[in-house]
C-alpha cells in the first residue's frame, strides 16, 4: 500500500521535471525507450553521444567494464560528463533496476533523490531498494579524476577548458591539483591559464598544502574578485589556524568586499542609465511639444503606444507572411510607428491643438480626451489584455562584464535612445525645418513677418514630436507589455524629466532623463521601487519649488501668460 | 429679498432643490410602499448619494478652477484622502466582528501579521476625531503642498502637472501593503456608522439626506466665499495674476486659501462617499479620477455656482447609463466630452446660457439706450464672475 503511494508520489514528483523523463519512469518495462527518451530529454544540453555513454554504466558490469565507459567518456571529449564522473567518483551513481537508467543519487533516509547524470536537475525520490550504486574501487577512482582531468582541461577548444578552469573553480576539488598543475603547464592561452591558475588557488585553499601557498592562494582570489572567492576566503579564513594564511585571507577578504561594492554601484548605474534611456524616449517627443511648442500634450503617452502597436502588427503579418523577416521587424517597424504616431499627430494639431494655441489648460484637457479615445479605440480593435511582441535575436540574452551582467535588449535600447538623441538634435540644429522651428518658438510674429508659414511649421513640429514617441513606442515594446495602458505609465514620468531638465531645452531632457534614471535606480535599494519613485517625485515637486523652469532653464525674458 | 439678490435666485433654486431631494427621496425610499409609482428602490439612493457626493466634489474644484484659475488635477487626492480618513473609522467600528475577529486589528492587518495598531490609526475609533481628520488631513496637505507650490509661483500647467504627480504619489503609495491602509484592496467590509448598520435602508437614506444638506451648505458657503471681496479677488488673480500682485495684493495668500477650502471641501465628499459605496481602495488616486471631475465642472460651467453641480449629475448620470448600455463606448463618450467642451462650449452648459442672456440684454439695452430710456438697474450688469476661458 504505503510503496504504491510512493510511487505514485513519484510519479507526480517527476511529471514536474519535464516530459522526457517523465516518460522514462512511467515505462520502466521498456528499458530501451527508457534509455532512448532519457538521452533525447538530456540532448537538450549536450549531444545525445556522450549522454547514451553515461547510461552505459546501468547494469551489473565488471570493474573493466566500468573503466571502459570511463575511457569512452574521457574520448568523447565533452565535459558535460564531468558530472556523471564526478558522482562516480564519490560513488554517488545510481542505476535504477527496473530500466538500467542511470541517476545520479543523494541517500535521503530510506529513499534516494535521483537527479539527471547530465543536467543535474532533480527527477524525484525513489525508494532505496530500487537502485543499485555502480561500484567502484580506488584503481576506477584515480581513472576517474585522470579521465576528468584530461577531459576537460584539455579540450583543444579554449572555450571548453576555459569553461573547465570554471567549473572546477566552484568546485574546488583539492584531488584535481595534480591535473590542474599540469594542465597549467601546458596551457599557451593566457587568459586560460590564469583562469586554470585561480582554479588551483580555489583546490589549493581547501587542500593540506602547506600555509604560504595558501596565503598565496588567497591573493589570486582577492584579484580575481567575485561573490565566489569571497565565500571561499571567508570559509577558509574561519577555519585555518595559520596566522599568516588567515592574515592574507583577511586582506582579500576586504579587498574583494570593496570590489563587490564598486561593481554594485556600476551595476546600479547602468540599471539607472537603462531607466533614464527609456524616459529619455519617452520624454524626447513631449520635448518637442511642450518643450519647444509649449503644447501640453496629454496624448503623449498614446503615441508612444500606438508606436508599440505598430510593432506588434508588422510582427504579426511577418509571422503569418514572412517569417525570414523577424529579425528585422523593427527597423522595418520605426519608420511604420513613427509615420503612424506623426499621422495621428498631425490630425490633432489640425483639427484640435491649432484651435487652442495660447490656452495651455484648454489644450491639457482636450488631448487628455484624445488620449481617452485612443486608449479605447486601441482597446476596441487589439482587446484590453497585453499583446505579445517578441525580441529579435540581437535583443534577448545578456551578457557579464566583469561583475556586472548586460542585457542586450537594454544596451540595444540605451543606444537607441543616443541615436534618436542625437538625429533630433541634428533636425533642430542642421535642417530647414529646424531653423523655422526654433525661429517660430523664440517670436512668433516676427517668424511669420520673414515669411516663415508658422501655422504649417506649428503641425509639422507637432508631427515630429509625436512620430518620435511613436519610435520610442517601438523600442518600449521590447521591455514592457504591449497594452492600452503603455502610454499611461509614461506620461506622468515623461513631464517630470521635461520639467525638471528645463523645458525647451534638448540637452536638459537628456540630463533629466539619466539623472531621474540613475537617482531612481540608486533609491530602490533603500526604499524599495514603489517608494523609491515617490521619494523621486516628491524630489521634482521640491526642485521645481526652487527652480521653476528646470534644471537648464531658458534665458530670456518670459512673459507671465 | 437681500439674500435672494445676494447669490441671485438660480442659486436659491438650487439650494432649495438639494434640500427637497435630501427629505423627499428618503422618504420616497422608506415611506412609500415598493409597489408606489413614486418609490425609490433601495439601490438607487446610495447611487444618488454618489451623484451628490461627486457634485460636492465638483464644486469644490469649482473654487479653484473657476474661481481662482488653478487647474488641480490632483483634487482625487483630498478626495480619497477624506475617504480614507472615514474608511479607518468605519474599519474600526468593525471591532471583533472582522473574519479573523480581531477586536483591535482591522483584517489585513492581521493578515499582514502586525502586531498592533500603527501609531496613526489611533483615534480613528472617535468619530469626532475622524470627523476632524477628514477635514484637517486633505486641508493640511493642500496647505503645505499649496504653500510651497503658490509662494515660489509655479503656475498654470506646471502647477497642474505637479498635482498629478502629487496624486500619483499618493496612487503609489497607498498602493504598498506596508503604508497600514490596507494596501491594493483599500478598506472596505464595513459594518455599521455610528452604530447604525451601514446595510439598512434607514442608514443609506440618512446618509444621502447628510451628503444633500452638506453640499447645500458649500453651494452656500462658495457663494458667499465668491462673493465677498476676497471672491473678487480670486477672480483677479485668475484673470491678471501679475496686474494683481503689482496693484499690492498677495496672489499666493488668495490662491492658498482658495486650494486650502477646496481641499477640505473636497475631504468632506470623499468621507461622505465612502460609507455609501463601501469602500475605499488606491484606486480613487488615480489621475485619471481627478480629470475626470474637471470635465464635469468643466460640461456644467466652471466660475458658476449651479454648473459644477449640474455637471457632475449629468455626466456621471450619463456614465451610469452608458457603461450599462455600452460598456466600451463610455471612454469615447468622455474622451469626445473634453474634446467637445473645450472646443465648442468652453463656457460649459450654465456658462453659455448665461452669456447667450447676457448678449440679449446687451442689445435690448443698446436698443434702449437708443431710445434714450437706459434705466439704472440693468446697467449694473450681472455681478457673477462669468468664466472667461480665453485667459
Amino acid at each position: 500500500m504505503t510503496r504504491s503511494i510512493r510511487w505514485l508520489l513519484v510519479g507526480l514528483a517527476v511529471l514536474l521535471f519535464g516530459a522526457a523523463s517523465a516518460s522514462a519512469q512511467e515505462s520502466p518495462a521498456e528499458p530501451g525507450t527508457a534509455a532512448a527518451a532519457q538521452a533525447a530529454g538530456s540532448a537538450a544540453t549536450s549531444a545525445a553521444g556522450p549522454a547514451a555513454i553515461v547510461q552505459k554504466f546501468g547494469g551489473k558490469q565488471s570493474y573493466d567494464e566500468t573503466e571502459a565507459v570511463i575511457i569512452e567518456l574521457a574520448a568523447s571529449g565533452d565535459e558535460a560528463v564531468a558530472r556523471a564522473l564526478r558522482a562516480l567518483r564519490d560513488g554517488d551513481l545510481y542505476w535504477r533496476k527496473g530500466d538500467e537508467a542511470v541517476f545520479i543519487g543523494k541517500r535521503q533516509g530510506d529513499d534516494i533523490a535521483i537527479f539527471d547524470p547530465m543536467t543535474g536537475e532533480p527527477a524525484g525520490a525513489v525508494p532505496r531498494g530500487e537502485m543499485e550504486k555502480v561500484r567502484i574501487k580506488n584503481s576506477i577512482r584515480n581513472a576517474v579524476t585522470t579521465a576528468l582531468g584530461s577531459l576537460t582541461l584539455r579540450a583543444d577548444n579554449p572555450a571548453q577548458r576555459m569553461r573547465a578552469a570554471d567549473t572546477l573553480f566552484s568546485e574546488a576539488d583539492p584531488e584535481m591539483i595534480a591535473s590542474l598543475g599540469e594542465a597549467i603547464a601546458a596551457e599557451e592561452d593566457t587568459a586560460v591559464r590564469a583562469r586554470m591558475q585561480e582554479a588551483l588557488a580555489s583546490a589549493t585553499l581547501v587542500s593540506d598544502l602547506p600555509a604560504s601557498e595558501k596565503a598565496e592562494a588567497a591573493k589570486i582570489l582577492a584579484a580575481r574578485g567575485d561573490r565566489e572567492s569571497l565565500s571561499m576566503l571567508t570559509r577558509f579564513a574561519g577555519s585555518t589556524d595559520d596566522p599568516v594564511a588567515k592574515k592574507a585571507a583577511e586582506t582579500a577578504i576586504v579587498a574583494i568586499q570593496s570590489n563587490i561594492a564598486f561593481w554594485n554601484q556600476m551595476q546600479n548605474v547602468w540599471y539607472g542609465l537603462s531607466l533614464g534611456s527609456v524616459l529619455l524616449l519617452a520624454a524626447i517627443g513631449l520635448a518637442i511639444t511642450f518643450g519647444v511648442m509649449g503644447v501640453i500634450n496629454m496624448a503623449h503617452g498614446e503615441m508612444v503606444m500606438i508606436g508599440a502597436y505598430t510593432t506588434y502588427v508588422v510582427q504579426e503579418f511577418i509571422r503569418t507572411s514572412a517569417p525570414g523577416l523577424f529579425e528585422f521587424s523593427l527597423l522595418i517597424a520605426l519608420p511604420l510607428a513613427f509615420l503612424a504616431s506623426g499621422t495621428v499627430g498631425l490630425v490633432m494639431e489640425r483639427f484640435l491643438i491649432r484651435f487652442l494655441y495660447g490656452r495651455p489648460l484648454e489644450t491639457l484637457l482636450a488631448t487628455f480626451g484624445v488620449s481617452l479615445i485612443l486608449q479605447q479605440a486601441v482597446r476596441t480593435i487589439f482587446g484590453p489584455s497585453n499583446r505579445e511582441v517578441g525580441n529579435p535575436d540581437f535583443m534577448s540574452g545578456a551578457f557579464d562584464l566583469r561583475l556586472m551582467s548586460v542585457n542586450w535588449n537594454r544596451l540595444w535600447i540605451i543606444v537607441f535612445a543616443m541615436v534618436v538623441f542625437l538625429a533630433l538634435l541634428a533636425v533642430l540644429n542642421k535642417t530647414p525645418l529646424g531653423l523655422q522651428m526654433r525661429a517660430v518658438t523664440q517670436n512668433r510674429k516676427m517668424a511669420a513677418a520673414m515669411g516663415i508659414r508658422t501655422p504649417w511649421v506649428d503641425a509639422m513640429t507637432f508631427a515630429l514630436g509625436s512620430g518620435i514617441a511613436g519610435i520610442a513606442g517601438v523600442a518600449l515594446s521590447q521591455i514592457d507589455n504591449v497594452s492600452p495602458n503603455l502610454g499611461q505609465g509614461y506620461i506622468i514620468d515623461s513631464f517630470m524629466v521635461v520639467v525638471f531638465g528645463g523645458v525647451g531645452n534638448l540637452w536638459g531632457t537628456l540630463v533629466g532623463a539619466m539623472s531621474l534614471g540613475i537617482v531612481n535606480k540608486f533609491l530602490e535599494p533603500y526604499a524599495g521601487a514603489v517608494l523609491g519613485k515617490i521619494v523621486v517625485l516628491v524630489l521634482i515637486i521640491l526642485f521645481i519649488q526652487k527652480r521653476p523652469r528646470g534644471l537648464f532653464a531658458q534665458k530670456g525674458r518670459f512673459v507671465d501668460a | 429679498m437681500i439674500l435672494a439678490r445676494f447669490l441671485g435666485p438660480r442659486v436659491w433654486i438650487l439650494v432649495a432643490v438639494i434640500l427637497a431631494a435630501a427629505i423627499l427621496v428618503p422618504l420616497a425610499n422608506l415611506w412609500l410602499p415598493a409597489d408606489h409609482p413614486l418609490h425609490v428602490p433601495s439601490y438607487l439612493v446610495p447611487l444618488f448619494g454618489k451623484y451628490v457626493c461627486y457634485a460636492l466634489l465638483a464644486l469644490a474644484l469649482d473654487l479653484v478652477w473657476g474661481y481662482c484659475g488653478i487647474l488641480s488635477l490632483g483634487h482625487g487626492a483630498f478626495f480619497a484622502l477624506g475617504g480614507y480618513a472615514m474608511g479607518m473609522y468605519l474599519m474600526r467600528q468593525i471591532g471583533s466582528r472582522g473574519v479573523y475577529g480581531n477586536p483591535e486589528l482591522p483584517d489585513f492587518m492581521v493578515f499582514l501579521n502586525w502586531q498592533e495598531l500603527p501609531w496613526y490609526w489611533t483615534g480613528f475609533d472617535q468619530f469626532w476625531f475622524a470627523a476632524l481628520m477628514v477635514m484637517l488631513v486633505p486641508g493640511l496637505l493642500a496647505f503645505v503642498f499649496g504653500y510651497f507650490a503658490f509662494r515660489s509661483r509655479v503656475t498654470g500647467v506646471y502647477l497642474s502637472i505637479i498635482t498629478q504627480a502629487m496624486t500619483y504619489a499618493l496612487l503609489l503609495a497607498f498602493f504598498r501593503n506596508d503604508m497600514g491602509f490596507g494596501g491594493n484592496n483599500g478598506l472596505t467590509d464595513f459594518k455599521d456608522i455610528l452604530g447604525f448598520s451601514i446595510q439598512a435602508d434607514a442608514t443609506r437614506a440618512s446618509l444621502f439626506a447628510a451628503s444633500c444638506i452638506a453640499l447645500a451648505l458649500s453651494v452656500l458657503l462658495v457663494g458667499w466665499i465668491t462673493r465677498s471681496k476676497l471672491g473678487k479677488l480670486m477672480v483677479a488673480v485668475r484673470d491678471a495674476e501679475s496686474r494683481t500682485r503689482f496693484i499690492g495684493w498677495r496672489p499666493e495668500h488668495v490662491k492658498l486659501f482658495a486650494f486650502t477650502v477646496s481641499a477640505v471641501m473636497a475631504g468632506i465628499a470623499g468621507a461622505l462617499y465612502v460609507p455609501q459605496v463601501g469602500i475605499i481602495n488606491p484606486g480613487e488616486f488615480a489621475p485619471v479620477n481627478s480629470i475626470e471631475v474637471v470635465v464635469w465642472a468643466a460640461v456644467g460651467g466652471r466660475g458658476t455656482l449651479v454648473g459644477p453641480v449640474i455637471g457632475a449629475l449629468l455626466v456621471n448620470y450619463g456614465k451610469t447609463v452608458f457603461t450599462g448600455v455600452w460598456p466600451e463606448g463610455w471612454l469615447f463618450i468622455l474622451g469626445g466630452l473634453f474634446v467637445f467642451v473645450t472646443l465648442i462650449l468652453p463656457r460649459g452648459i450654465v456658462g453659455t446660457i448665461d452669456h447667450g442672456w447676457d448678449a440679449i440684454r446687451a442689445t435690448r439695452r443698446a436698443r434702449n439706450a437708443e431710445k434714450g430710456e437706459a434705466s439704472d438697474s440693468e446697467a449694473a450688469g450681472d455681478p457673477r464672475a462669468v468664466a472667461n476661458p480665453a485667459e
